[in-house]
């Protein structure tokens, strides 16, 4: 395109606007560039969560916990689950935590972009700045909850005679970071692709609830994932959080590492994202109109 | 010539625009619309063998616009409701993508569409500003150098750590746009933001915006205020329906635009694609002027009272609305508003105002107005709940001050009105 040369200083190279069409390119540095506003509205949803409630962050805590109780009294007692050697309610809380910082971001990054509605028509940023944000955000409870875990394993621990003896797992720990990052990047890749849907079809919305419960019970929060026959692990595997809840029950239970299968999560994922990368770059075009 | 900032070349978004229970889709539409797609799309081809009419269901907000501005420009930009200001304005600052066309911009953009966009009911002052100034682009180092002089502006210190929620609207506004105000790009857009807030407020942020302007960096500025656009701006460029009509420099423009479109001889009719679909369920249909005889005429007398009447139908009933007027001077500087339910009484009786085709009627009286051409402009609104509609350049007509008082005397009188004062001269 013929264009007037200018006796300009250097600057940042001209930006063009003009209809894209096809698949566009993810262009993920931009989202570097953005990194405060990721960092200010991670800051802003850890904020606010437990504006005016009167237990403020101890939710963190009781929400697990309860969860916990309940289900050691329903699957641990009445049911007699097989804990494998393990107190019940640690299996069963080694599960819940990763659980619980998945389905929270899930849940919480597939409405974002239609709860900050009124920033995307107003102001341009990479729109996937916000789910970005909305799934890192849960990493606090995460936290908070981790440390009751590292205490109920201890006093389960300390009680002499009861048979339980917490084994280090030092290679399985230093794996840790790995499977919350998995986590993470699980729930980040399904909610790019609900996100954006959720924009044009509220009917998201109404879903996810839906899905995040039928989601649980496929995945060995209750139960251990040895009961399921060897023949369909292959399937199981199919789910994501079947390999992080196994590798968080590898790395503090001791119990045997994630089989070859992980891989097929980790697959599974990165299919997902990045799939869920370019539909999400897609539509992210007409958000501001459609939203 | 000077270096471009911003060159826009035949810019044109297209919007679908549906009924208004069609504004979400569900999954459902999308399903029964993949089903009938085949058979619509054969339609379609014979359709567009036939003629290149336009796509049903689709508007142009913007069309074939193309125009460029140089560095450290400041340029105004003035149009009514709906003439695509506002989508010029996203698709520079890249909230939306054209549909056709293409734009080039050197430099940074800062936008502001909106003061107090991001702004969080539950944080304090202080976390707003930090988050609002992240959200506007401000790195957090900048944020921290400025922090007292937003704070100094938005005269809210003593508040500084209480949630915004329990700000005062004009405390909220005071600091939204402070932080606003600090923003430094190399390319400033700003929509109407100066259109809020109190009188003394409003000079204020005026002060700054000239200053910005002063400093050389590009200014697009659009405003309703045409003092605020002859205050600011060099050049101003006119929008009517999506495209650009006019440019020049802002005097000659604000003229063209306050004269353009108001040969209507005392009527305005809103045709039913000139409302937009968010005044539902208020539906303008026409607002007039007539002398005391009932004609509808383009020039009144100023010895005569003029009978102002506005026209418009409810497709339900509304609870608290009042539609009413304003007054202004070619210049854009208001005179008055006025709503229908002023009187308490009236606005008891009229409570909620059923369905129905309906009339609001007032007359300003006679000896008020000065001879010159005035605008008058409507607004239906419930009071802090929704405004429906709201036209404020509807239409213009002439005053005539043949008769009035003083008129013996051939100097023009100063300001808009020309009241007829019952003096008395007493012999002391």
């Amino acid at each position: 395109m013929a264009q007037t040369q200018l006796p300009s200083k250097p600057l940042t190279p001209p930006l063009i606007l003009r209809p894209t069409r096809g698949i566009g390119s993810l262009n993920l540095r931009d989202l570097w560039t953005y990194r405060e506003l990721i960092y200010f509205l991670i800051w802003r949803d850890i904020k606010v969560r437990y504006k005016q409630t009167l237990l403020g962050a101890s939710w963190a805590v009781i929400q697990p916990v309860f969860q916990m109780v309940v289900y050691t009294l329903l699957f641990g007692n009445l049911a007699q689950l097989d804990a494998e050697g393990n107190p019940y309610p640690i299996l069963n809380l080694t599960a819940l935590l990763p659980w619980g910082l998945f389905q929270k971001a899930l849940s919480d990054a597939g409405r974002s972009l239609v709860t900050n509605r009124n920033i995307i028509t107003k102001v341009y940023f990479p729109r996937l700045v916000i789910p970005v944000s909305s799934v890192v955000a849960g990493l606090v409870d995460f936290i908070i909850g981790f440390g009751v875990l590292i205490g109920l394993i201890l006093y389960y621990h300390n009680i002499p005679g009861n048979g339980y003896q917490f084994s280090l797992n030092l290679p399985g720990l230093l794996m840790l970071p790995l499977f919350i990052l998995l986590a993470l990047l699980t729930a980040l890749s399904f909610s790019l692709w609900l996100s954006a849907m959720n924009v044009i079809y509220r009917d998201i919305a109404h879903v996810l609830p839906f899905i995040t419960q039928m989601w649980f019970f496929i995945t060995p929060i209750v139960y251990s994932s040895t009961v399921i026959p060897e023949k369909w692990r292959f399937i199981y595997a199919l789910n994501p959080m079947v390999g992080v809840v196994d590798g968080f029950r590898w790395a503090l239970l001791g119990k045997s590492a994630p089989e070859a299968t992980i891989w097929i999560s980790v697959i599974v994922t990165l299919l997902v994202l990045i799939s869920g990368l370019y539909y999400f770059r897609r539509m992210e075009r007409t958000f501001a109109d459609t939203i | 010539m000077s270096e471009l900032a911003i060159r826009v070349e035949n810019l044109g978004k297209q919007y679908r625009i549906g009924l208004p229970q069609e504004r979400y889709r569900t999954l459902r539409d999308t399903i029964a619309e993949a089903a009938s797609a085949p058979i619509r799309a054969i339609r379609q081809l014979k359709e567009r063998s036939q003629s290149d009419a336009p796509q049903a269901g689709t508007i142009w907000a913007l069309r074939d616009v193309s125009f460029d501005v140089s560095r450290g420009q400041v340029l105004g930009i003035v149009g009514r409701n709906g003439a695509g200001k506002s989508t010029l304005l996203k698709i520079l600052s890249r909230v939306t993508e054209p549909s056709e066309g293409f734009a080039e911009i050197r430099g940074r953009v800062g936008s502001l569409l909106e003061v107090g966009t991001g702004f969080h009911l539950e944080l304090t002052g202080r976390e707003n500003i930090y988050l609002n100034g992240a959200i506007l682009g401000m790195k957090r180092t900048e944020i921290d150098r400025k922090y007292d002089e937003i704070l100094e502006f938005s005269e809210v210190e003593q508040f500084i750590e209480t949630p915004v929620k329990r700000y005062s609207s004009g405390m909220y506004l005071r600091l939204a746009f402070a932080v606003a105000a600090h923003l430094e790009p190399e390319i400033l857009v700003v929509d109407e933001v100066l259109a809020v807030g109190d009188a003394e407020f409003q000079r204020k942020c005026l002060g700054k915006m000239s200053d910005v302007a002063r400093e050389g960096r590009t200014v697009l500025f659009v405003s309703h205020n045409m003092s605020a656009i002859l205050r600011l701006t060099d050049e101003t460029i006119v929008l009517e329906n999506g495209q650009l009509v006019y440019r020049a420099p802002t005097p000659e423009a604000v003229d063209y635009y306050m004269s353009a479109g108001f040969a209507q001889s005392g009527e305005r009719i809103w045709r039913s694609d000139e409302v937009p679909v968010d005044a539902a369920p208020f539906c303008p249909l026409a607002i007039r002027v007539s002398d005391p005889q009932g004609r509808v005429v383009d020039t009144l007398r100023s010895t005569d009272p003029i009978e102002v009447e506005v026209e418009y139908k409810l497709d339900a009933p509304i609870t608290g609305l009042r539609v009413g007027i304003y007054l202004l001077t070619m210049r854009g500087e208001f005179v008055f508003n006025s709503f229908d339910t002023d009187d308490p009484y009236q606005f008891e009786h009229f409570g909620v105002r059923q369905e129905g085709h309906y009339k609001s009627r007032c007359q300003i009286p006679a000896n008020l107005l000065n001879e010159g051409r005035f605008i008058l402009g409507m607004n239906a609104s419930s009071f802090r709940i929704k405004r429906y509609f709201q036209d404020e350049h509807a239409l213009a007509f002439n005053v005539d001050g043949t008769g009035a008082p003083g008129k013996h005397w051939l100097e023009p009188r100063l300001g808009p009105v020309r009241p007829a004062l019952d003096w008395v001269i007493e012999k002391v």
